[in-house]
């Protein structure tokens, strides 16, 4: 079914670390700044994610940065406050996400295009109540390894503890995250009609 | 003809579903597809690896604009992974049949200047491209809104988009916009007022007696900022003015073929009595040219205005919020926005860089001098932008003020090519972002109007233009 370039991972269930990111209204030039934009390649960018964040402008870690905690390598899942993706339609952010290894971003809420772009990249964004990521994100920074399973196929979301939370997401959307499918794939069904439109 | 009556947005909308099936987003057909080279490359990539062609060449567009440098356009462009995407786009535009308007057209220019200059924009369209300030084109009542990459690909292959219908919200101003006072004052006001998110999911419909006084390029700067509220789009209904300004356009239809759009246009208004799935009201009483404090558009202040104390702020992220910004622009709170000092000025990007915009900033420029501490740039929309200012002298009012005058291109507002401000420096901007390190790593920007600008480069810290005048 997968027409592109890009093959999208299905998404079923995803087992993984959180990297606990605090912070509401995150831009996509936070995400990515521009300076890595430059590039003709769509793989690759999961070493500039969050740059000014992550490295100090000569280049080397900043401790205080979680994705620089060693507590939190190899997560999967990225928690951060609402509003996420904001900004500059740049799909270059959900590409360093997915590139980083992240799998799910949790947040109460996400700005449209990020959102739309997690969809054409296999990304799961997982838009839950306020309280319960205020509890995921301090769960996940008093215990680095903090981990979740977040299942697509029953649409839960459960820690080791005991924890667990069903959500709602859009039906079409799940299905597409499932199965790994691409919209060009699915459009190019509707040819037909698409020409009858434009003859019309 | 008792239909029911029905919005703008709803009417654009209704008109471009190609098919509709329960349970699944609408496939909306795309009137204009408009390209430039940073966010096309991948989509292109995809396209010829999977062996296919661009639906509708006719109805694409391309422009170089994001990587260009805007000093010397005779010089080969010094950065080489940037001449590697403004190559990759010309050779995707030539192998597809699409117009470039490239480097040294007299046509080149920021994308969203050069679509409505062209009068390729036009109401009742649904527009897409891959930048989030698509939104620029809704002041012609077109939907319009930025798209990612991979849907940049898809509209490519098939001319369509699937997407959720999107849910409306007006936005009615009451009152007018008193001496002084700019599209730029009515939107950060808007923003302030409403928040970063406060329109998301929603397509905005700018609506009221300002709004009908506002030419098109204050309505392009209205629509423009509508993502920085979060909104899918904005959007304003098509009158005299639009049609006027669409007149005699290079894509524009013309003769009797004109006539029949504009009364089709005509048609397009929200009707009375329709409603929108939200509404708010924004007073203009009162209003008073807009400075931003922090890191995000809605953070914002009038010009007589402190700074904001985070310790006021009831929610405990906001305040978070607040205090990051604050350290992050170097502000104490407080702070009278005036006794805010300079060092750079940037006139431009896609949201104040039209003609109208550049003679608001040669007003207040005029017979004036850009303070010592200061480094002003002037960075028209596109080339026939700056054609048309220097035929009417408004490059020599600059220049004799002290500040740079520059060729077209986005520059300052993302500091993708050489123009960034450093480390520390704080700039007043005409642009659309004032997010950590946009205009470079470590710069602080405020967001102004082009009057604004104009009077801050003359005195070195923020000055309430009205008292220029
Ligand atoms: S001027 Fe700025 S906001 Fe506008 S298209 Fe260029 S980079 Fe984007």
């Amino acid at each position: 079914m997968s027409t592109t370039t890009h093959a999208i991972q299905p998404l079923r269930r995803v087992e993984g670390i959180v990297a606990p990111l605090d912070r509401a209204d995150v831009d996509t030039d936070q995400i990515i700044p521009k300076q890595f934009l430059k590039r003709v390649e769509r793989a690759g960018y999961g070493q500039f994610l969050f740059n000014d964040w992550r490295f100090r402008p000569d280049g080397s870690p900043r401790a205080d940065f979680v994705l620089n905690q060693p507590g939190y390598a190899g997560a999967a899942i990225l928690a951060a406050g609402r509003n996420f993706g904001c900004g500059s339609s740049r799909e270059h952010a959900a590409w360093s996400i997915a590139d980083y290894g992240f799998r799910v971003v949790i947040a109460p809420s996400f700005a449209d295009i990020f959102q739309a772009n997690c969809y054409q990249n296999g990304i799961l964004p997982l838009a839950l109540p306020e309280d319960e990521v205020a509890r995921v994100l301090g769960r996940a920074a008093a215990h680095p390894g903090y981990a979740l399973t977040v299942d697509l196929e029953a649409c839960t979301v459960a820690d080791a503890a005991g924890w667990r939370l069903g959500f709602e997401i859009d039906d079409f959307r799940r299905r597409c995250l499932l199965e790994g499918l691409d919209d060009i794939g699915l459009t190019l069904q509707y040819e037909s009609e698409i020409t009858r439109f434009e003859t019309r | 003809m008792n239909a029911r009556p029905t919005t703008l947005f709803e009417k654009v909308w209704e008109q471009h579903v190609v098919r509709r099936e329960e349970g699944r987003p609408d496939l909306i057909y795309i009137d204009l597809h408009l390209v430039h080279e940073v966010t096309s490359p991948q989509a292109f990539a995809g396209l010829n690896t999977a062996g296919r062609a661009v639906r509708r060449p006719e109805r694409t567009l391309a422009t170089v604009d994001h990587n260009v440098p805007t000093t010397h356009r005779s010089l080969p462009v010094a950065d080489p992974v940037a001449t590697r995407q403004i190559e990759a786009l010309r050779e995707n535009a030539a192998e597809h049949g699409i117009t470039l308007y490239d480097m040294g057209h007299e046509r080149q220019g920021i994308v969203h200047v050069i679509g409505p200059e062209l009068g390729a924009t036009q109401p009742g369209m649904t527009i897409v491209c891959g930048d989030s300030h698509t939104s620029t084109h809704g002041a012609f009542g077109a939907i319009a809104f930025g798209i990612g990459t991979s849907q940049v690909e898809h509209v490519l292959a098939t001319q369509c988009l699937l997407m959720e219908r999107p849910r409306s919200m007006e936005v009615r101003y009451r009152g007018r916009l008193g001496p002084g006072l700019t599209a730029k004052d009515l939107i950060l006001h808007t923003i302030g007022r409403i928040g970063v998110a406060g329109g998301a999911g929603h397509v905005l419909e700018y609506r009221g007696e300002a709004i009908r006084a506002l030419s098109m390029e204050g309505r392009m700067t209205v629509c423009n900022m509508s993502i920085e509220a979060g909104a899918r789009a904005g959007m304003i209904a098509p009158d005299q003015t639009t049609f006027e300004y669409l007149r005699g356009r290079p894509r524009a239809p013309a003769g009797e073929a004109f006539d029949e759009a504009v009364a089709r246009w005509s048609t397009l208004g929200t009707d009375p009595g329709a409603r929108f799935d939200r509404v708010v009201e924004v007073d203009l009483a009162g209003l008073e040219p807009q400075v931003t404090w922090g890191t995000n558009p809605g953070m914002v202040v009038p010009v007589s205005g402190r700074v904001p104390d985070p310790a006021d702020l009831a929610d405990p992220d906001n305040r978070a919020t607040a205090e990051r910004a604050l350290s992050y622009m170097g502000l104490e709170p407080g702070t009278p926005m005036q006794d805010i000092e300079l060092d750079r000025v940037f006139i431009g990007s896609c949201t104040n860089s039209r003609i109208e915009d550049l003679r608001e900033a040669a007003r207040v420029a005029r017979g004036g001098k850009v303070s010592t501490r200061v480094h002003a740039l002037v960075v028209p929309g596109s080339t026939a932008v700056k054609a048309a200012a220097e035929a009417e002298g408004l490059d020599r009012v600059f220049r004799d003020a002290g500040f740079e005058w520059r060729e077209s291109g986005c520059s300052m507002c993302l500091g993708m090519n050489d123009d960034i401000a450093g480390p520390g420096e704080r700039c007043a901007s005409t642009s659309n972002r004032n997010f950590e390190g946009r205009q470079g790593r470590g710069a602080r920007t405020h967001l102004v109007s082009p009057a604004m600008a104009a009077a801050a480069a003359v005195t070195g810290r923020f000055t309430d233009v009205r008292s220029q005048a």
